[in-house]
């Protein structure tokens, strides 16, 4: 095991999880983590699909790499990440259709996902195979992580439930909780997905973005009023 | 001799086939030593991906088809019993299916039972999508906003000993984001909700999507699908066609008092999804109203004479 995971292969496994975290830090992938998140079950099997879809064609981009010809290089990307995407929707059909049902577009979406074409073109292209297969994974647990979590606070709050199974008893069954349905909507997953930012942040303040540029005070302001 | 030739023939076939084979080697070892980005490489690198990528998804398509068609199956199966009320966990849905359950096709203009196709392989909602064997429905009537109708609808019989236990009745109709498809499941009256049930819907998870929800879905058990227009006919002990009136079952806002008059043609509407909840509303009486399954009920109804 210590053979196959050598240093390289060990950071980029770890350091997508926090310190380059797919979404919390590079911001991607955000479509899929607001559609999908509602309930924890479809969240594991897109997090264990988009994990699969990442390392399998960051694996294969990489070993073709050094024949693909820039100008075709995107399309090439294209073409093997949506391969990889039918392949991974015609086995959830075939051996988990309950869930494939729940799923239903949003796998079919990965490959617009930003995170598998972003680990292409920005690792695959210039890695051996097997590290880009491990930084797929990687990437693929760092945009689990942020999706379980997600959906964690989204079932809980909005159902009363987690993996279907009761948690808070609901008041229309007779229990105290009233459910939150605004975190059963999309838009619940923004303010979660800010708050998780914001505390990673703070915890790590070397991830927040450098200021751009400063914004006068209008006491200082010149120009403008001719 | 001619077995010698034979060898020969063979032998120079296996020959061809391996300077052939030799060919293309030399001509990939060419290719691919050319520069990256070579007009040649390019072609040759854009066919051949597409090449593998389409044997790769055709292969994955083709062999995993059967299981793919069998879920779907089963899944409608299960649909069926779990509307008939005959679901049990971890039974053989097939073997249930094919024990309590009927099908057969029905011509929903005349309400007769249509022979000569087989019911078990009919596929309404294909039948639906052929211009062949469907119907355009007029605006004016389209209430569950489907367009379009199969000519023949497969409905399910649940018997038991000889006599029909209940009806079930495939509908469907446009919510909120997506056309509900469900089935309605009926007394042998039909007049008498037993259940119903939605297996393909993409309403709002939590509010639309509430309509499988099983403590929503008992609250139709036991409601009126038609108006009962003559009470004195009940007491006869039969319904007659004269005591049936027009579709009158629809989801209220809030709750169903059940003290007042009219509250069995009621059940509770879903909290914050008033657009899904009036498509059920539409759905239910398109589907029993004279577009869809009444001329049919009224037949079985006066086939059977049911006692009340």
């Amino acid at each position: 095991m210590s053979a196959i995971l050598n240093d390289e292969t060990k950071k980029v496994l770890t350091t997508p999880l926090v310190n380059d975290n797919p979404i919390t830090l590079q911001v991607l992938g955000i479509c899929s983590a607001l559609a999908v998140t509602s309930q924890m079950s479809t969240s594991l099997i897109m997090a264990l699909a988009l994990t699969l879809v990442t390392a399998f064609s960051s694996a294969a981009i990489s070993a073709i790499r050094n024949h693909i010809p820039s100008s075709i290089r995107i399309i090439v990307q294209m073409t093997i990440i949506a391969s990889l995407v039918i392949v991974v929707d015609q086995i959830l059909k075939a051996f988990a259709y309950d869930v494939s049902k729940q799923l239903s577009v949003f796998v079919g979406l990965i490959i617009t996902n930003c995170i598998v074409m972003g680990r292409a073109e920005g690792y695959a292209m210039k890695n051996p195979p097997l590290e880009s297969f491990m930084d797929g994974i990687g990437n693929g647990l760092g945009y689990s992580l942020i999706l379980i979590i997600v959906a964690f606070f989204r079932e809980t709050l909005g159902s009363g439930k987690l993996l279907g199974i009761e948690v808070f008893k609901l008041t229309k069954d007779g229990g105290w909780y009233d459910p939150n349905g605004l975190m059963l909507l999309p838009p619940s997953a923004f303010f979660i997905i800010g708050l998780i930012i914001w505390g990673v942040r703070q915890w790590k303040p070397s991830q927040a973005e450098k200021v751009e540029f400063k914004i006068l005070s209008i006491a200082h302001g010149e120009g403008g009023h001719h | 001799m001619p077995n010698k030739c034979k060898h020969i023939e063979k032998l120079n076939a296996t020959l061809e086939q391996y300077e052939q084979y030799r060919k293309f080697i030399i001509y990939k070892d060419k290719v691919l030593a050319l520069g990256n980005d070579s007009l040649e490489k390019t072609i040759a690198i854009a066919v051949s991906l597409c090449l593998v990528c389409a044997v790769l998804v055709s292969f994955a398509a083709v062999a995993l088809k059967p299981l793919q068609v069998d879920n779907k199956a089963a899944d409608m199966k299960k649909n069926i019993l779990d509307v008939a009320g005959l679901l049990e966990e971890g039974a053989d849905i097939n073997a249930a299916f094919s024990e309590k359950i009927e099908s057969k096709l029905v011509d929903l203009e005349t309400g007769d039972y249509v022979d000569g196709i087989n019911a078990d392989e009919y596929d309404q909602r294909k039948a639906a999508k052929d211009p062949a064997q469907s119907i355009l429905i007029p605006k004016d009537k389209d209430i569950a906003h489907i367009r379009v109708k199969a000519k023949y609808a497969k409905v399910f019989l649940v018997k038991e000993g000889g006599e029909v236990k209940s009806i079930i009745l495939p509908i469907n109709g446009y919510g909120l984001w997506s056309t509900l498809y469900g089935f309605l499941s009926l007394e042998a009256d039909g007049q008498t909700v037993q259940s119903i049930n939605f297996y393909d819907q993409q309403e709002t998870p939590g509010l639309g999507g509430e309509v499988v929800n099983p403590n929503w879905r008992a609250l139709w058990k036991g409601k009126k699908v038609y108006a009962e227009t003559d009470q004195p006919a009940l007491d006869k002990g039969m319904i007659g066609e004269a005591d049936i009136g027009e579709p009158a079952l629809s989801l209220i806002k809030g709750s169903v008092d059940t003290t007042k008059p009219g509250s069995q043609y009621q059940v509770d509407g879903l909290a914050g999804a008033t657009l899904t909840s009036t498509g059920v509303t539409n759905l239910v009486r398109y589907w029993t109203s004279n577009e869809g399954f009444a001329p049919y009920l009224k037949k079985v109804r006066t086939v059977k004479g049911v006692k009340s």
